[in-house]
């Protein structure tokens, strides 16, 4: 099954407002593609439409399609639990349960009933937690409280709990924006690696993170698309003024 | 025109604090008073025999040990079946229900059947429990009784329990992929679950004193002997304490006011119990 996300003439409205306006990219498999643009733009609800996390709040309504894997995730078949199991999400707050640190990365599978052996989750919950290098700073402490760990340490775990139910995507928005620069520049470098295994979409009002991590950005403005390019190009030489008035600091 | 003012800040800043600070002394002062000529009265009534012995010459003497039991069972047996359907409630209300015109007259309602007046829920529960399905007046009618009378407020306490679980928590849980309803069961009930259960006990002792609601339904008179099954008469303190202060010619003082220190300290004990589980919890939680 293919990775790649197609989001095609997609609208959405919270009740009235119309937030999102005909939004058309396409998303490469195996690579980051980044969503700038200034506050409120809608960078957020777009990315929570691809795994319908929208869903949960009323009066959202959508029109258009958006196609993971081959299919329209908003036709009527689609099975919004399997989705989003396939489509992991990291949150801008590090949002851990307040339960043991093994317990949060063993929770999708144990509720899921993805694996029930202990073995099996362990092996995972070790694998996930390698994947975010985390696994050598705590692995004597797993059974520790989530919320003891740092902010930075928090976020990796959030990551490797998506991780561990074994997504092709992961979503993430703004996941350095609680962070120092020292934290946020190694999430940075761990998104880099993560990029061979998985197709990762990353929400950032920050510019330079942007251009450091992505290979496409999209930039959008008051609920549409102004442009989609690769990210070299969106930053040295876009096509639309917006854009350049953007990138180059001389918006508003 | 700031400097101006009639007072400075700092006088009308004390003097609003000393306004403020005997408002609560007002407050206080009269449940003081209460609590202290109940224990001056009553403490010398309270000997274990008191507690645990069943009442003697037209209930002037012995103890009052059947009221006590008769009073914890109808409670327990109310909170038994109320908290269940209190929580399902909540959750269908706060998790499940659109908000639209039906929910919102159910919860418009809920908040008023809370400010019923007990006496009421005593006379639909004689109609209904009593007289209609049969149950007689027994355990069974005046628990259910109680526990219609608790329902709004477990149900308010309960959704009170389940907002407070942060949304980042539901949507993480979501976005792994876990259904709506086991991101309830795994998730929000748990971390709601310390709210939920104080808010239970705060119930059980506010209802523990209620006489209107059990008077017809389930409390009994005289009855020199412990329930044998759920469908007996009983005891109730509250009832009892009634029946003591107004009926029997020649009642000692001290046994009236050592069974109002009876109920009195079982009400307080269970709102303890709770307000030290509050802390206890708000303590351990940390987002
Ligand atoms: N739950 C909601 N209900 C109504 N409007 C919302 C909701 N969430 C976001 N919006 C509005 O949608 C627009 C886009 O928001 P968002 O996607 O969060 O922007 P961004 O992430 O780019 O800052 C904003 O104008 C915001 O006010
Ligand atoms: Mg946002």
């Amino acid at each position: 099954m293919s990775a790649k996300i197609q989001i095609k003439n997609f609208n959405l409205w919270y009740t009235d407002f119309h937030a999102l306006k005909d939004v058309n990219i396409s998303v490469e498999e195996k690579r980051i593609t980044a969503m700038i643009g200034p506050s409120g733009c809608g960078k957020s609800t777009l990315l929570r439409a691809i795994n319908r996390i929208n869903d949960t709040i009323e009066g959202v309504r959508v029109n258009g399609e958006i196609i993971v894997g081959g299919k329209n995730i908003y036709s009527e078949n689609t099975d919004v639990d399997i989705l989003r199991r396939n489509v992991g999400m990291v949150f801008q707050r590090p949002n851990p349960f307040p339960i043991s640190i093994y317990e949060n990365v063993a929770f999708g599978l144990k509720v899921n009933g993805i694996a029930s052996r202990k073995s099996v989750i362990d092996e995972t919950v070790q694998q996930s937690l390698e994947a975010v290098l985390l696994w050598d700073d705590i692995k004597h402490k797993l059974k520790k409280s989530a919320l003891t760990l740092t902010l930075e340490q928090q976020q990796r775990l959030c990551i490797a709990r998506v991780i561990a139910v074994k997504p092709q995507i992961i979503l993430l928005d703004e996941p350095c924006s609680s962070l120092d620069p020292v934290a946020t520049q190694r999430i940075e470098e761990l998104m880099i690696q993560l990029k061979d295994i998985y197709t990762i979409v990353i929400v950032t009002h920050n510019m330079q993170q942007a251009a450091r991590v992505s290979r496409d950005t999209a930039f959008m403005l008051l609920g549409e698309l102004i442009e989609f390019a690769e990210t070299g190009k969106i930053f040295t030489n876009p096509n639309r003024k917006e854009t350049d008035d953007y990138v180059s600091g001389r918006f508003g | 025109m700031f400097n101006k003012r009639f007072l400075s800040p700092k006088v009308s800043q004390k003097i609003s604090y000393a306004i403020l600070f005997c408002a609560t002394i007002l407050a206080i002062i009269p449940v003081s008073i209460i609590v202290f000529i109940i224990i001056k009265n009553g403490a010398s009534a309270i000997t274990w025999e008191f507690l645990t012995s069943m009442p003697k010459d037209g209930m002037r003497g012995g103890g009052i040990f059947p009221a006590i039991i008769g009073t914890l069972s109808i409670v327990l047996c109310a909170i038994t079946i109320t908290l269940p359907i209190g929580v399902c409630a909540a959750i269908y209300l706060n998790e499940y229900a659109k908000d639209n015109l039906l929910t919102r007259v159910i919860k418009l309602a809920i908040v008023n059947l809370a400010g019923v007046p007990s006496v009421v829920y005593g006379l639909f529960g004689l109609g209904i429990f009593v007289m209609f399905l049969q149950l007689g007046v027994s355990i069974v009618a005046g628990a259910l009784t109680l526990s219609i009378m608790e329902l709004p407020v477990i149900i308010t306490t309960a959704r009170g329990a389940l907002s407070s679980v942060p949304h980042s928590f539901r949507e993480a849980s979501l976005s792994l992929g876990v259904s709506r309803w086991q991101t309830i069961r795994h998730v929000v009930l748990p971390n709601a679950l310390p709210g939920i259960l104080t808010g239970a006990i705060l119930s059980i002792a506010r209802v523990s004193g209620e006489t209107a609601p059990i008077m017809f339904t389930a409390a009994a008179f005289y009855v020199p002997h412990l329930p044998k099954s759920a469908f007996d008469q009983v005891m109730a303190l509250p009832y009892h304490l009634y029946i003591i202060s107004t009926q029997i010619p020649n009642m000692p003082r001290n046994i009236i006011f050592g069974t109002a220190l009876v109920l009195l300290m079982m009400v307080l004990s269970m709102s303890l119990i709770a307000i030290i589980a509050r802390i206890y919890f708000r303590k351990r939680r940390k987002w």
